[in-house]
């Protein structure tokens, strides 16, 4: 894998050196990264980025800069694999400190070019040796698992052998592995408070759940589990999440993939991956508490119908029906009506209405 | 009826200077502050106006002085022509007296009023008489008058008067007491500063409580007197024209073509037809229906325009760029002058200029400067029929961002010369929305506007001409020694690409391990002799080749050399140093020249 990603990294810099050498302006050629090109793969059924290209050149100040910086990203990484190092997203970001013209500015900058990197060369960062800030979230359920570490391989049960937190996904989930289950279907969950709740309940017991606590927009090894999950054990996958604009994007990121990461959706997106609420239809049919959505929701639901990833019959009906009830509901706004009301009648309805048991 | 008898009792005529004294508002009296202002304004102009007719370069010192808690003392001197002794009262003690009234020509002041009003103020708020010191030439000793006036009856009250020796050799000065503050002190610098603008042959001298300014000339022409004229029929009203009419001894003919401009036989015999008269009557006896008949036959006989070479001064072009430039950096300023126009019956010139960049305040509107005849317009911007017309025109485009006005590092002036300019109010602070002024304002603005847009056209290729440049010739070889080390192969040479792509003469500077590089590329088609200079800390006593002149100076060694070089030639100084300091790279024109410093 190190000499897959060392060799591709040259490969740019080779490119680059080509181009001068032959007295062309050193360029590159990257898919451009927007919500407009984005298209649905047959194949692999999910959403990646179309055939559009942007060209980043050195004709200007600022193209030839950004080639630069990437000049030096490629260098450091090259550097780092040669030496067996690795680092964080963060660290790269302050070593550019001493890079001169070619120091980012911010963060974002960093990792957006590293994203680049990972699609013109298509490999993950965790190749590069790079690892994200943001950890991974946890899992509780009927499921054994064994991960190799730095410090041996560990084999848990993802029930019996970890406490009230779940299993805690590791930065790098190809080194985990999945031994055997006892599960039926995953729920992936939004907020912390919910997935407590089901674990409380003893949801995971009743219906043979494997509960996969998001944290909000999920970072990248989740997402990797629930592909994982679902691919390789063939099991459903739920999402549920808040009834807002914001929370459908969650759900999105998972089942078709980000705009930011199409370039890896093959690895990412889980396709089969199914809403299970909160609806906006819930808010009515169940009276939830809601709130009035603001300026900036109701911005986010418009530019949602516009979004190929939203564009089916189901996800039309219930934003259009959510814009013209003006109302959004947390997924913890069925405490109204119980503690237990989630656990057994909510979600088992839901379940059932959707086949999923 | 005994109502009528008591109220007779009350009845009874109103002096000017009373009428004045309680409506000091309607001649820019209105506040302390601002009446620092309208003193100096209205003392500066009739200087300029008096240096104007003598065809003196005027030399005009204006001081500020505070004498008490609250009381200043606003000096004005000039080196005019002086003021002979007789008249001195009328023009400081009376208020409506003045040389420029009856006459048809461009002046800053007109009706006579505006020192006058001053010295009134004076006496309304601190009761001490104006001090005048006046000097008709080197013949004449100079006479110290102080004054007030009555106001009962608008006639001067001499205080004192008596001949004194002045240093000046002619020229008047005046002294004026009166309660104010200097919270307007900018506007104060700021009116003189636009005067300087529009008067660029006189010399200010400003001394505001101990801070002196000085705003110089930068020409030494005084602007042609602009000569008076005879009316033009068009601009003339019913009293006017009864008035003259009574004091004309010949026939209605003799009068229309003696006492009109622009009225010959032939359109005097037209007009008298129109009339319905004999062109044989003696004009004074005409009655006052005949007369009204006379007036309509001059307004519908078509006339030439009125002559305006004669009686406008319109400041030029050149002088309003030199005056602009003089007080404002700017990266870019033009002017026009209109050819003259005329509304009923006078005429009128607009002259206006762009400026752009340099010191002007990026954010905001831009500075818009109204000017009638030389004089800055200060207050009531809003109400003023230039300001319309600078929103009127569509900024957006020639280049710049607008909201109502322009917005962004420009400023516009306009300058609106006329015998009879139209003002708003007698505070002489905007000008009236006549639709033929307007008209010409638009126009020359649109002008200007598109010679602002092809300036702002041209600088933003040469800013992507100068970006390409640095990221050719500074970031380009920077990629290369990374990408080398990448692909561990030799340096890879960007010169070829420096060749293809900016086809100019390119001088770089980078120091590899105490040695400083200095390599200048001809990549153009034509042989380029050129000079180089260095200007740095390093010796470079081991330089290769040799300067051809080295000069020390603090500590810093401005290194020569000369060179010619052959088309696609390239040249290499090489010298141990450390690299700091500027290179330059002379006789070599600024389109075809690249200088990079890849040390910095």
């Amino acid at each position: 894998m190190d000499a897959l990603a060392k060799e591709r990294l040259i490969h740019i810099a080779r490119g680059w050196y080509d181009q001068m050498r032959d007295g062309v302006v050193p360029f590159i050629r990257l898919p451009t990264r927007t919500k407009q090109n984005i298209a649905y793969d047959d194949t692999s059924e999910v959403w990646k980025y179309g055939e559009k290209e942007s060209t980043r050149a050195a004709t200007n100040e600022k193209g030839a800069v950004h080639l630069l910086k990437m000049a030096y990203v490629v260098w450091f990484l090259k550097k780092q694999l040669v030496e067996n190092r690795s680092s964080t997203l963060r660290e790269l970001y302050y070593i550019s400190e001493g890079w001169k013209k070619a120091k980012f500015a911010a963060q974002d900058e960093s990792n957006l070019l590293i994203e680049d990197l990972e699609i013109i060369t298509e490999v993950q960062r965790e190749a590069f040796h790079l690892r994200p800030e943001e950890d991974g979230a946890s899992i509780f359920g009927p499921l054994r698992i064994r991960e190799t570490t730095r410090r041996g391989v560990k084999e848990m049960h993802c029930q019996d052998d970890v406490g009230e937190a779940g299993y805690p996904i590791p930065n790098n989930v190809d080194n985990l592995e999945f031994v055997d289950h006892d599960a039926k279907f995953v729920v992936a969950i939004e907020t912390g408070g919910m997935y407590a709740r089901l674990m409380e309940n003893g949801f995971d017991e009743d219906y043979g759940a494997i509960l996969v606590h998001l944290k909000g927009q999920p970072a990248r090894s989740t997402r990797r589990v629930l592909r994982r999950l679902n691919e390789s054990l063939n099991l459903p996958v739920v999402v549920f999440t808040d009834g807002d604009p914001w929370s459908y994007r969650i759900y999105a990121s998972v089942a078709y993939g980000s705009i930011k990461s199409a370039h890896m959706s093959e690895l990412l997106a889980t396709p089969q991956a199914q809403f299970i609420g909160v609806q906006p239809s819930d808010i009515a049919d169940y009276n939830l508490p809601s709130d009035h959505l603001t300026e900036q929701d109701i911005n986010a639901l418009k530019a949602e119908l516009t979004d190929p990833r939203f564009a089916t019959d189901y996800w039309r009906t219930q934003i259009n029906l959510q814009l013209d009830m003006k109302l959004k509901s947390e997924q913890q706004a069925f405490a109204s009506r119980g503690l237990d009301f989630v656990t057994k009648e909510y979600l088992p309805t839901r379940l059932s209405e959707m086949g999923v048991i | 009826m005994v109502l009528a008898e008591d109220l007779a009792k009350q009845q009874r005529s109103i002096s000017v200077a009373e009428f004045f004294e309680k409506n000091k508002h309607l001649l820019g009296f209105d506040s302390p502050t601002r009446g620092i202002i309208t003193t100096v304004k209205e003392a500066v102009d009739n200087a300029l106006d008096a240096c104007e007719e003598a065809e003196v370069l005027p030399d005009i010192f204006v001081g500020v002085k505070k004498v008490d808690a609250e009381v200043y003392r606003i000096t004005v001197e000039d080196n005019g022509p002086g003021i002979v002794p007789e008249n001195v009262p009328l023009v400081f003690g009376k208020l409506l007296y003045g040389s420029r009234f009856h006459q048809i020509r461009q002046s800053r002041g007109q009706q006579g009023i505006g020192i006058s009003a001053a010295v009134l103020y004076a006496q309304l708020t601190t009761g001490t008489p104006a001090l005048v010191i006046s000097r008709t030439g080197a013949k004449a000793r100079a006479h110290r008058f102080e004054l007030m006036i009555r106001t009962e009856t608008n006639d001067p009250e001499i205080v004192s008067h008596e001949e004194v020796d002045w240093d000046r050799t002619h020229g008047t000065r005046i002294e004026i007491q009166f309660k104010s503050n200097l919270a307007a002190k900018k506007r104060l610098l700021d009116y003189l500063r636009l005067t300087a603008i529009v008067n660029p042959h006189a010399r200010l001298t400003a001394d505001i409580d101990g801070e002196v300014t000085t705003f110089e000339r930068v020409t030494s022409e005084v602007p042609p007197c602009p000569k008076p004229v005879l009316p033009h029929p068009h601009g003339i009203e019913f009293g006017a024209l009864k008035r003259i009419a009574a004091a004309n001894t010949g026939t209605v003919e003799e009068f229309l073509i003696g006492s009109f401009s622009r009225v010959g036989k032939k359109t005097a015999d037209e007009m008298i037809a129109l009339a319905k008269l004999d062109p044989a009557r003696k004009t004074a006896t005409l009655d006052a229906e005949e007369l009204k008949r006379l007036l309509d036959a001059m307004q519908s006989v078509r006339v030439p325009a009125p002559l305006a070479q004669q009686c406008l001064s319109p400041i030029g072009e050149d002088l309003i760029c030199k005056g602009l430039e003089k007080e404002i950096q700017l990266d870019f300023v033009s002017a026009r002058t209109r050819p003259s126009s005329v509304f009923g019956g006078h005429s009128f010139v607009i002259e206006a200029a762009i400026g752009y960049g340099g010191k002007i305040p990026p954010e905001g509107s831009a500075q818009l400067f109204r000017f009638a005849n030389r004089v800055p317009l200060l207050y009531q911007q809003g109400a003023c029929a230039i300001t319309n017309c600078v929103s009127q025109v569509n900024w957006k485009g020639y280049g710049l961002s607008q909201q109502g006005l322009p917005m962004g590092p420009a400023l516009i002036m306009v300058h609106v010369a006329s015998t009879n300019v139209p003002f708003t109010s007698e505070s002489k602070d905007a000008v009236a929305s006549i639709p033929e002024i307007e008209r010409e304002i638009v126009l020359v603005l649109q002008e200007l506007g598109r010679e602002l847009k092809s300036y702002l056209s041209r600088r933003d290729k040469k800013k992507q001409q100068d970006d390409r440049a640095r990221a050719i010739c500074s970031v380009i070889p920077e990629i290369a020694l990374k990408v080398s080390e990448i692909v561990e192969l030799p340096l890879v040479d960007t010169s070829p690409i420096e060749g293809r792509i900016m086809r100019k003469v390119v001088a770089k500077k980078r120091t590899i391990d105490g040695k400083v590089h200095i390599d200048v590329n001809n990549y153009t088609a034509k042989e380029v002799p050129l000079v180089l200079y260095n200007l740095s800390r390093d010796k470079a006593e081991d330089a290769e080749p040799r300067p051809d002149f080295v000069d020390e100076f603090d500590g810093e060694y401005n290194k020569v050399w000369r060179c010619v070089l052959a088309p696609g030639a390239a040249w290499r100084i090489v010298y141990t140093g450390t690299g700091d300091g500027s290179l330059d790279l002379r006789g070599v024109e600024d389109n075809v020249k690249v200088v990079v410093d890849l040390d910095v």
